[in-house]
C-alpha cells in the first residue's frame, strides 16, 4: 500500500460544556500520514494544541478496535465518517485526499446532551436497557446450557442483533433522532431466544416507553440508521420490534 | 506481615465445596445494610456487582467510561474455556486444571486454578441463561473450537466477539439490578484512593470526571476489578483508558503487588506502522489454527510475500516445534518471532514482522469443497475460489479488520504480524478468598495475580473474570462481612475520609501546578520505550538495572515538567491521563525490580541468562518456586515477601512443545 502525506483543514465543533454555546473552529494540520487512524490524527493535533497552550479537543474513545462503541463523531455529515460499516477509531486517513477540508461535529440529539466538544452523554441508552433489556435470571442455578437447544438460524440471528455496540450512530443519523434501531436490536435478540420468552411483552412495552421518555424521536422508516450502523444491524430488527410491540399491546392486561 | 493464602485444608478436589459448605452466611435483612463498592465494570466487576446486588447487598459500581458496557473485556475475541466435555474428547476438570497450570509454567496457585476449572462449566450455563448467543451446531447444541496449548475442544465462542457478548450479558444483569435499586452505577468516575479505618478498607475517594469534584463513598468492603496494566508499555492491545490506578492506590495503602513483571506478549498482532501509532490491534489466536507462520530463508529479502517460492520459506515454528507447530503457546511463538526478526529475517518496511499465511489452507479447503460439489479436475483458480469462501466464513471479520488497518488485502497477500503486549499475569496479591493483604479490600479478574502463573493460555481470561465475579466472591465476601454486621456504617465525615480526600486534592493540585513543557503522552511514550526495550519480551540483568535508573530519572522529570491544560474542575481527559501515567511510572520501576529479582525464565518472563542450550526458557524451581509479593514502603522502595508454591496434584516438569 502506497502511503502519502496530507495537509488538511479541519472544522471542528468546540463547546466548553453543556451550558455554553458552541461553534466551529478551524485548524490546519500538516504531515498527516495516510496510514494514521482518524483519532491518531486528532492525537497529533491535540499534542500541538497542548504545546501551544490551547485546550485540546475532547472526544470519547477507548478500545480503538471498533468494538467498545465509545468513539462518536459526525465527519462530513456522516456519523463515523465516510467508510461503510465502520467506527471512527477504525477510519484511516487514506479515506481523505491531500488538501481536503473535513467538518467534525458531535452526535446531535436531544437525548444525547453535549458534555464538551465532541463528547456527549449517552446514559439514556443504559436507562433503556434498565427498562427491560435483560433476562431475569440470578447467578448460580442455571440449568445445563445444552438442556435448551436453539435452532442455529435463530441463534445466528440473535447474534447478529446482539452485535450492536451501543455507539448511538443510528440516533445521530436519524432525522428524528430515533433510538429504535438500538432498542430493536436488544428486543429482537431476546425475543428470538427461548430464555427471553417469559418477559417478552413487558420488555418491549417498557423499553419503548423509556425510549420515548428519554426524548428520542419516532421512526419513520427512512433507513438512515441501518445505512450508518458500524455493525450492520439490520432494520429487520425494527420490524421484529414492531411485531412484538403490536402483539404485546393487544395481549397486555 | 506474613502471607497467609488461607487455602482450605483437605484434598484439592474438595477444597472449594468444603469451603462453600462451611463459610459464614448473612441473613437477607442484614445484607441490605451492607454497602459494597465495586471498582470497574468489566467481566469481573460487572458480574460481581450484579451477583452481589441479586443477593441483596447494596452495591455501588464505578467505571471511568461513559457506560459499564464499554469496559475493555468487550474487545476479547476468541472464546471462553469450560470443562464441559460436550465433544466427548476426554475433557475434564482435571485436564483444564492441568493445561492451565502447565501453560502458566507452574507459577500459579494450585488451589485457585483447580477452583477455576471446577466452576468453569457453570459459567457457560449462567451465560446461556442470560441470553448470550454462543455459536451453535445445526442440532441446536453449543459449538466448540480448540485454542493454543491444548488438545481438546473446550472453547465456547460467539464469532470473533465472545468478550463483547459475555460482557453484555453481565452488563444487562447489572442494569437489571440498577432498575431494581440494589446497584447504583457511577459512570465517568475514577477511584483515586482507598480509605482505611482501623486497618480495614472502608471506602474510597472518587473523582467525577465531568465536574472534577471529589466524592467520598463509604463501603464495608471494596472490590478492585479494574483490569490489567499493559498500557505501562504505551503501545499495547489494551484500551486507551486501561490503567493501573485503582490497583496502584490499593498497593500504596498496603495491598501487596505480586509477580509484577509477568507480562504476556501476544504473537499475532498487526505490526506498528509509525511513530504516530497509539494502539495495537490483535489478530485472534484462532488464526493460528489455519495460518502458517514463516519468514524468508534469505536474510534481508525484500521481495513481496507472494513472490517468494515455497522452498525459500522458513516455517520456523513447524521446524522448531514439530509437535505443536503453529499452535505453540503465546510466549513461545512470540519469542520465536522476535528471534527471527532480530537475526535479520523480518519482513515489511520495518523488518519487525513475520508472515501469517493462509495460502496452504485456502488450497486445502478449496480441494475439499470442490470434492463436496463434485467438481472434477478443478483448475487452481477454481480451487482457490472455493477455498477463499471457506476462509471468509471462518475468519472474515478478522480479515476485514486487517484490511481496514493496513490497507492490504489479506486474501491476496500474507498478513504481516508481530508480537505485542496483551495481558498481565501480575497484579494485586490475593488469598484464596480473593482478599488482598488489606482487610476488606478484594481484587478480582485480571487485576489480581492468582490464576495464570507466568503465562496465560488462550480463552482463559474471560473464564477467570467471570469465575471470580459470578461464583467466587458471592461466597467469600459473605464470610468476611458476616463479622461486619455488628458495625455501623462509618460517616464520610470521619477524619480518615477527610484526610484521604485532602491527599487526593493535593496530588491533583501538584500535577496542575507543574505547568511544564511536555504533554503527558510525551512521558508515556518514553516510559513505554524503556519498558519494551528492557523489560519486554526478553530481559537481562544489565538492561533491567539501566531501566530502573532511567525510570527514576523520568519520574523526576515528570513531576517537574509535565504540562496539563485546562483546570481540574471541568471535563479534562488530559488530567485523568496525567494521574494514570504518574502511577504507570512508579509501577514500571517495580516491574523491573521484580524482573531483576527473578533470575529464571518462566512463561512470559524470559531472562536471557536462564535458557537451555537451544534457546528455550529455563525455569529454576529450586530457587524461584514462589510468588513475589511486593510491599510498598515509599516511592522507589519495596520489600519482597514470598509465597511458596506447593503442588500436590501434579509435579512441575519442564514445558516441552517439541
Amino acid at each position: 500500500m502506497e502511503h502519502y502525506d496530507m495537509h488538511l483543514t479541519l472544522k471542528v465543533w468546540r463547546q466548553p460544556n453543556g451550558n455554553t454555546a458552541g461553534d466551529f473552529k478551524i485548524y490546519e494540520v500538516n504531515n498527516i500520514s495516510s496510514e494514521m487512524s482518524f483519532l491518531e490524527m486528532f492525537d497529533v493535533l491535540n499534542e500541538r494544541l497542548i504545546n501551544e497552550g490551547e485546550d485540546p479537543i475532547a472526544f470519547d474513545h477507548d478500545c480503538r478496535e471498533g468494538i467498545c462503541g465509545a468513539c462518536s463523531m459526525v465527519i462530513d455529515g456522516k456519523p463515523h465518517g465516510p467508510w461503510a460499516q465502520n467506527t471512527t477509531c477504525q477510519l484511516h486517513m487514506r479515506a481523505f485526499k491531500d488538501g481536503d477540508t473535513i467538518v467534525v461535529e458531535p452526535w446531535r440529539a436531544k437525548a444525547f446532551p453535549v458534555i464538551k466538544d465532541l463528547v456527549v452523554d449517552r446514559s439514556s441508552f443504559d436507562r433503556i436497557i434498565q427498562a427491560g433489556g435483560y433476562i431475569s435470571v440470578n447467578t448460580g442455578n442455571a440449568v445445563d446450557a445444552n438442556s435448551l437447544p436453539i435452532e442455529k438460524k435463530k441463534a445466528d440471528d440473535a447474534f447478529a442483533a446482539a452485535a450492536c455496540i451501543g455507539c448511538g450512530a443510528c440516533v445521530a443519523a436519524c432525522k428524528n433522532s430515533s433510538a429504535l434501531l438500538f432498542t430493536s436490536a436488544k428486543v429482537a435478540q431476546l425475543s428470538l431466544l427461548p430464555q427471553g420468552a417469559p418477559e417478552r411483552r413487558t420488555r418491549v412495552l417498557d423499553m419503548v416507553a423509556q425510549m420515548d421518555k428519554e426524548g428520542f424521536g419516532s421512526c419513520t422508516s427512512t433507513g438512515a440508521c441501518e445505512a450508518t450502523c458500524p455493525k450492520g444491524i439490520s432494520i429487520t430488527n425494527i420490524a421484529k420490534l414492531n411485531k412484538e410491540y403490536f402483539w404485546a399491546s393487544l395481549t397486555s392486561e | 506481615m506474613a502471607l497467609d493464602s488461607k487455602i482450605p485444608a483437605g484434598p484439592l478436589e474438595n477444597k472449594w465445596s468444603e469451603y462453600k459448605e462451611h463459610c459464614k452466611l448473612i441473613n437477607p435483612a442484614n445484607k441490605r445494610k451492607l454497602e459494597i463498592i465495586v471498582i470497574g465494570t468489566g467481566l469481573a466487576g460487572a458480574s460481581a456487582a450484579a451477583s452481589l446486588g441479586e443477593m441483596g447487598y447494596k452495591v455501588k459500581s464505578f467505571c471511568f467510561q461513559d457506560s459499564p458496557r464499554r469496559a475493555h473485556s468487550i474487545a476479547a475475541q476468541g472464546g471462553i474455556n469450560a470443562a464441559k466435555n460436550y465433544q466427548n474428547d476426554g475433557d475434564s476438570v482435571y485436564r483444564l486444571f492441568y493445561d492451565t497450570l502447565k501453560g502458566g509454567d507452574y507459577r500459579s496457585r494450585e488451589s485457585n486454578v483447580w477452583r477455576l476449572a471446577e466452576v468453569s462449566a457453570s459459567i457457560i450455563d449462567q451465560c446461556v441463561a442470560q441470553g448470550v448467543p454462543f455459536a451453535r451446531e445445526y442440532g441446536g447444541l453449543l459449538s466448540n473450537r480448540s485454542f493454543g496449548g491444548v488438545q481438546v475442544q473446550r472453547t465456547f465462542y460467539a464469532a470473533g466477539q465472545t468478550g463483547q457478548q459475555l460482557l453484555l450479558g453481565a452488563y444487562s444483569a447489572l442494569e437489571r439490578q440498577v432498575a431494581l435499586g440494589t446497584v447504583t452505577v457511577y459512570d465517568r468516575h475514577e477511584m483515586l484512593d482507598i480509605v482505611k479505618i482501623d486497618g480495614k478498607a472502608r471506602g474510597i475517594i472518587a473523582r467525577n470526571l465531568i465536574t472534577g469534584e471529589l466524592e467520598r463513598h463509604f463501603g464495608f468492603a471494596v472490590l478492585i476489578c479494574s483490569g490489567g496494566y499493559g498500557n505501562v508499555y504505551y503501545l499495547s492491545t489494551n484500551a486507551m483508558g486501561s490503567n493501573v490506578t485503582a490497583a496502584w492506590k490499593a498497593h500504596k495503602q498496603g495491598a501487596y503487588f505480586a509477580n509484577a513483571c509477568m507480562t504476556q506478549i501476544h504473537p499475532t498482532c498487526i505490526p506498528v506502522s509509525g511513530d504516530h501509532q497509539s494502539k495495537l490491534t490483535l489478530m485472534s489466536e484462532s488464526l493460528r489454527n489455519d495460518g502458517r507462520i514463516w519468514v524468508p530463508k534469505q536474510k534481508g529479502d525484500t521481495r513481496k510475500g507472494n513472490q517468494i517460492p515455497e522452498d525459500e520459506r522458513d516455517y520456523y515454528l513447524e521446524r522448531r516445534y514439530p509437535a505443536f507447530g503453529n499452535l505453540v503457546p503465546r510466549d513461545v511463538a512470540s519469542r520465536a518471532a522476535k528471534e527471527r526478526c532480530d537475526a535479520g529475517y523480518g519482513v515489511g518496511t520495518s523488518k519487525q514482522a513475520v508472515f501469517l499465511d493462509f495460502r496452504e489452507a485456502i488450497n486445502r479447503y478449496g480441494k475439499v469443497e470442490c470434492g463436496k460439489h463434485g467438481i472434477e479436475n478443478p483448475s487452481e483458480e477454481v480451487i482457490r475460489e472455493h477455498g477463499l469462501a471457506v476462509i471468509k466464513e471462518k475468519y472474515g471479520n478478522l480479515f476485514d479488520m486487517y484490511a481496514k488497518i493496513t490497507g492490504e488485502d489479506p486474501y491476496q497477500v500474507p498478513m504481516r504480524i508481530y508480537p505485542a503486549v496483551h495481558y498481565v499475569m501480575g497484579g494485586l496479591w490475593v488469598d484464596y478468598e480473593l482478599m488482598t493483604s488489606v482487610e476488606g479490600l478484594y481484587c478480582l479478574g485480571e487485576a489480581n495475580f492468582s490464576d495464570h502463573g507466568a503465562n496465560r493460555l488462550g480463552a482463559s481470561a474471560l473464564m477467570q473474570g467471570l469465575a471470580d465475579g459470578y461464583f467466587v466472591i458471592p461466597y467469600t465476601l459473605g464470610n468476611y462481612l458476616a463479622n461486619e454486621i455488628y458495625n455501623k456504617p462509618t460517616s464520610t465525615d470521619h477524619p480518615a475520609f477527610a484526610e484521604a480526600e485532602k491527599n487526593v486534592a493535593d496530588r491533583i493540585s501538584k500535577l496542575m501546578d507543574i505547568k511544564g513543557k511536555h504533554s503527558v503522552d510525551y512521558f508515556h511514550k518514553k516510559l513505554g520505550k524503556i519498558m519494551w526495550e528492557k523489560c519486554g519480551m526478553s530481559r537481562n540483568e544489565e538492561g533491567l538495572k539501566e531501566a530502573i535508573e532511567e525510570i527514576r530519572t523520568l519520574r523526576n522529570e515528570y513531576w517537574n515538567n509535565v504540562r496539563i491544560p485546562g483546570t481540574d474542575k471541568e471535563f479534562n481527559p488530559e488530567l485523568d491521563k496525567a494521574g494514570r501515567v504518574a502511577d504507570f511510572i512508579e509501577l514500571g520501576e517495580l516491574m523491573c525490580i521484580d524482573a531483576l529479582n527473578r533470575k529464571e525464565s518462566c512463561g512470559a518472563h524470559f531472562r536471557e541468562d536462564s535458557q537451555t542450550p537451544d534457546g528455550e526458557a529455563l525455569r529454576n524451581d529450586e530457587e524461584y518456586m514462589y510468588v513475589s509479593a511486593w510491599e510498598f514502603k515509599e516511592a522507589g522502595d519495596w520489600q519482597l515477601h514470598k509465597e511458596e508454591l506447593n503442588y500436590t496434584k501434579l509435579m512441575p516438569t519442564q514445558r516441552n512443545y517439541k
